[in-house]
């Protein structure tokens, strides 16, 4: 079939790149962050971003379910990287927060895996807003 | 809720997966395959430590 005659490809990336980065680039960084999915919603990948939605959200409150902590004060370092992985889930983390969701004190080991969930779930998040920032300037496809 | 040890890995793995499926691959078919080693990965690792330490524990 016949070739377009500009070549995006083989000037590395394509010129719908430089369009891209046309705007406030960290929005979907700062939305993903914020809202798990929304990231991905901005830069048009809805499949993506509903499966990352789903995933995180789920991660999230099957946490709370099994009565993980959020992690509310910095002590000791431990705690500060507890409550640097809870701050990835964004609204999510400040919402139980406010209404004082999670278990305190974490007594039984399906709560520590809680614990665990609720923080991983956190890190995941800021893996996807960053993709969703890679998709938005162009470093993705 | 107070999911069976097992369970819990293995929804933990599936989210995960999911997020490293769609994260760290640039097409769906790529994605998909990525996700899916990943959550074997996963589980299968919890299955042979979980008999390494059955078995230290004899």
């Amino acid at each position: 079939m016949a070739t377009t005659p500009n070549k995006p490809a083989a000037a590395g990336k394509p010129a719908t790149g430089k369009q891209k980065q046309q705007g406030f680039v960290y929005l979907p960084l700062i939305a993903g962050w914020l809202i798990p999915g929304a990231g991905h919603f901005i830069v048009r990948k809805p499949i993506r971003g509903t499966l990352i939605a789903v995933s995180i959200i789920s991660m999230f409150a099957l946490g709370l379910a099994m009565q993980g902590k959020l992690y509310t004060g910095a002590q000791d370092i431990l705690e500060m990287l507890g409550v640097a992985g809870d701050l990835g889930n964004g609204l999510l983390y400040f919402l139980g927060r406010a209404a004082g969701w999670g278990g305190q004190p974490v007594q039984t080991t399906v709560a520590d895996y809680g614990t665990k969930f609720i923080v991983v779930a956190g890190l995941l998040n800021i893996i996807a807003a960053v993709d969703a920032h890679n998709l938005r300037t162009g470093r993705k496809s | 809720m107070h999911p069976s040890h097992f369970f819990a890995v293995v929804l933990f793995a599936l989210f995960a997966s999911t997020v490293f499926g769609i994260t760290m691959r640039d097409t769906p078919p790529k994605m998909f395959r990525y996700g899916a080693y990943c959550f074997v990965l996963f589980v299968g690792s919890v299955i042979v430590f979980s008999w390494v330490m059955f078995l230290i524990a004899r």
